[in-house]
């Protein structure tokens, strides 16, 4: 137990160093304009990693999260936009905001649970089925949208991702809810506990009784779901659904999870260690912008803090 | 020469060896003895660079020595045999031997014909005319042992240890191993042995050392003691387990298997299974024995339904035909199978006592009761007398008894009717053995029925009510307690 708060404040250590490191080299950090922004910024890749680290927590992977995360932000804007149109039926459905972002989640939903069905019922490596979905949901994308963004989706979608509720922007108030909702999930559920004894053990799991297929299924569905929620938030910021959006977030989530705590084996982790190590790749980006580095050195130094995160989490481990 | 001085290394919360002293020599075979949880491995580890931390001195030739790493020590002349062979598979024999020592040119370029015609070489030396070209995945077990040994010939090797090496061998191939081990002591090397068997020690053994509980308890030549001396050494008490005279009046049936089959995955024509009949009664304990690949596991398993695509055959309990598909619905009909390997098949290694022992009793869909567990959890450290800090420890860091308490206790709250144990002591202490054997039959008393499958023949006559023998997929007999032998179940089993 003592263990793992120490290890939650040390990466919680790096976050307020790395803070602090900024706010020394650039004055314009510490401004509550640029913190809401950071916090704004950060909440898609939190609702992103959470669910992949739920799927990592298993001992799987997902890298179809960003593809879902632009076909359900394509299905979004184009039924808001234009609706659903039956010309047979001479029908013509048109979506609230609340409707279409429902069915943008339930797309989310249902990739997601088919990367789960297809990696139990065959037996497919999550590396291998989610990497096929990766390329079917950004194949897909391209086609809803025939390779050009849809905007202009209105007003009040456009709230979600903008709109302050409390002082607070909405988007931040969002990926709370979906902390806090799994963190609940994880420790509190017998759901989350077979999440953690199937990355620990999944021969044991399965002989203790447990049915391992459900959980997997579902988890990759929330992970679908998830990142179907990351979609929602950014193309409401847009106000725009584009056909990249997403590409490479699958990595950013990763990382997160990684610097985060979690073992890419399973069974060890937590989502909010997944949190503060999304807030660190939020910090970093931020900060090197701030600092006016470039783009290309940008990549580098995450990378960098990525392998470092990584080291000093084996090194703490090893130590004992 | 190698000895040690006053080796002590503790884990957290454990004092795995206290003040050991031993002296290995040169051109004999010393054995060292000890049970479970000795401190045999640590040992090991120690002497082969594995852990550098600990207290002490080693001294090799009457110079201090200290390994920064396993290579170090093979450098120093220290090689190991492990118990469980560290071979790979899928790579030659050559290549399994250069491992980590290949052979290059100055372009950095393998040198194959080199390595191959040494390992030719030391192919010979172990007696072993394959060809090194040769896959390690078709070598047979012994000769993947003898490989191992010629792998640590290639370093020159002052000291071999050899961690139980005829653990998985047949007696030819046991006796191939010991011709070699005296070509290597005759050459002058010394050979660290550890072993159980008592025979095959008395056989090739020179000197002695006893370990209990981590510490040194003694030491000598072989010639000057006995059996009976070194097993009260390493127990500390004489223990006997007396064989049941007579097996109980058993209740109704609550299990009964009939003509089970389970087709071989791969050979046509060829069964797993092979009309398997039993009927196991209330309050009853059924031990199967068989040696292994007799196909035990398996009809435990198919019971369990863990095969039930290919499994033929019916299954009844309490007289009513059941379909098992899978282990939850073995769960709901009152079934437990304790499995063979308790940490890759039993324990979430990670996870605490409390969380291993709801594993099987959480309700899908529902909230975590943590209060609840733990009581539980404390409940079963109390009944079984689990040695534990505390409910929230970690299953990792149990010893291999308690571990098995936990995966027992574990079962126990499903409040089963029929326990399939498989073997339910291997690998522990043989005081956690003997509590282990009390909470069995205290089982049965209470109207539980137990499938027992043990390889250790006392434990089957000491525990079972009937006794039932299988080989290649077969029973082959059936006794009741009290009118079978050792040598007659041994016979029936091969």
């Amino acid at each position: 137990m003592n263990k793992e708060l120490l290890k939650k404040s040390q990466s919680l250590l790096a976050l307020f160093a790395l803070c602090l490191v900024i706010t020394l080299l650039s004055d314009k950090f510490m401004t509550t304009t640029n913190l809401w922004n950071v916090l704004r910024q950060i909440s898609v890749n939190v609702c992103i990693s959470v669910g992949m680290t739920l799927v990592v927590l298993m001992a799987g992977i997902d890298l179809s999260v960003g593809s879902v995360l632009a076909f359900s932000s394509a299905v979004c804007a184009g039924l808001l936009k234009s609706g659903l149109e039956f010309q047979s039926f001479d029908l013509f459905v048109g979506f609230t905001v609340l409707g279409g972002v429902l069915v943008a989640l339930l797309v989310g939903l249902l990739m997601g649970l088919f990367n789960g069905f297809v990696i139990t019922k065959f037996s497919i490596p999550p590396f291998v089925a989610t990497l096929a979905m990766l390329t079917i949901a950004r194949g897909a994308t391209m086609l809803y949208t025939k390779g050009i963004p849809i905007s202009n989706l209105g007003s009040s979608f456009e709230f979600i991702g903008s709109g302050w509720l409390l002082g607070i922007p909405l988007p931040v108030w969002i990926s709370l809810i979906v902390v806090l909702v799994m963190v609940f999930v994880t420790k509190k559920t017998t759901f989350g506990r077979y999440i953690y004894a199937i990355g620990g053990n999944e021969k044991a799991a399965f002989l203790s009784g447990i049915n391992v297929n459900r959980v997997k299924l579902w988890v990759y569905g929330l992970a679908g779901t998830m990142a179907a929620i990351g979609g929602v938030l950014v193309t409401s910021r847009l106000n725009s659904a584009q056909p990249n959006a997403g590409v490479s977030y699958e990595l950013d989530s990763i990382a997160a999870v990684v610097i985060g705590g979690t073992s890419l084996s399973g069974g060890v982790g937590t989502v909010t260690g997944t949190v503060i190590g999304a807030a660190i790749i939020g910090v970093l980006n931020n900060g090197l912008v701030l600092l006016d580095v470039s783009p290309f050195w940008q990549q580098v130094v995450k990378g960098g803090v990525i392998l470092l995160a990584v080291i000093i989490d084996r090194k703490s481990k090893g130590s004992k | 020469m190698l000895e040690a001085k006053n080796i002590s290394k503790s884990f957290p919360g454990v004092k795995a060896l206290q003040n050991v002293n031993f002296t290995f020599y040169a051109g004999k075979v010393n054995a060292i003895l000890g049970e479970n949880g000795a401190g045999k491995s640590t040992l090991l580890k120690v002497l082969t660079g594995v852990y550098q931390d600990y207290e002490g001195d080693i001294l090799l030739d009457g110079e201090k020595v200290t390994f920064e790493s396993v290579k170090a020590a093979q450098l120093a002349g220290v090689g190991i045999i492990h118990q469980e062979l560290n071979l790979i598979p899928s790579l030659s024999i050559a290549e399994n031997i250069f491992l980590g020592n290949e052979v290059k040119n100055t372009f950095g370029v393998l040198n194959d014909m080199e390595m191959e015609s040494r390992s030719a070489e030391l192919l010979q030396q172990v007696n072993l005319n394959i060809s090194p070209n040769t896959k390690v995945e078709s070598l047979k077990v012994g000769e993947q042992q003898l490989v191992e040994i010629a792998k640590a010939l290639l370093i020159e090797t002052h000291v071999l240890l050899m961690d139980e090496p005829t653990s998985a061998l047949t007696d030819k191939e046991i006796d191939r191993l010991h011709g070699i081990i005296a070509k290597l002591k005759a050459e002058g090397k010394a050979i660290v042995y550890i072993s159980h068997k008592m025979d095959e020690l008395f056989r090739i053994a020179d000197t002695y050392t006893v370990l209990r509980d981590g510490q040194t308890v003694g030491a000598g030549e072989m010639s000057e003691t006995t059996e009976a001396n070194l097993i009260s050494l390493m127990v500390g008490r004489e223990v006997q387990i007396p064989p049941k005279s007579q097996g109980k009046a058993a209740g109704e049936v609550s299990l009964k298997v009939e003509n089970l089959n389970l087709p071989h995955p791969t050979i046509k024509n060829r069964n797993l299974l092979d009309d398997i009949n039993l009927e196991l009664r209330k309050g009853e304990i059924l031990g199967i024995f068989g040696l292994m690949g007799a196909g035990r596991t398996e009809l435990l398993e198919s019971i369990f339904g863990l095969n039930s695509r290919n499994l033929q055959g019916e299954t009844l309990i309490n007289g009513e035909q059941v379909k098992i598909s899978s282990p939850q619905v073995a769960k709901n009909h009152g079934l437990a199978f304790l499995t063979e390997d308790r940490k890759s098949e039993g324990l979430v290694l990670g996870m605490d006592l409390s969380a291993n022992i709801g594993l099987t009793t959480l309700k899908n869909g529902t909230l975590l009761q943590a209060g609840k567990e733990a009581e539980t959890a404390k409940k079963y450290i109390n009944e079984l007398s689990i040695k534990t800090p505390s409910e929230s420890q970690l299953a990792v860091n149990l010893s291999g008894g308690n571990q098995q308490k936990v995966v027992l206790a574990k079962w126990l709250d499903t409040f089963p009717e029929i326990l399939m144990l498989d073997e339910p002591t291997r690998g522990i202490d043989i005081n956690a053995k003997s509590e282990i054997y009390d909470l069995i039959a205290k089982l049965a008393e209470s109207g539980k029925s137990i499938l027992l499958v043990s390889s250790e023949i006392p434990e089957i006559l000491a525990l079972s009510d009937r006794i039932l023998v299988m080989a290649e997929g077969k029973i082959t007999a059936e006794f009741k307690a009290g009118e079978v032998t050792e040598e007659i179940l041994l016979k029936k089993a091969i």
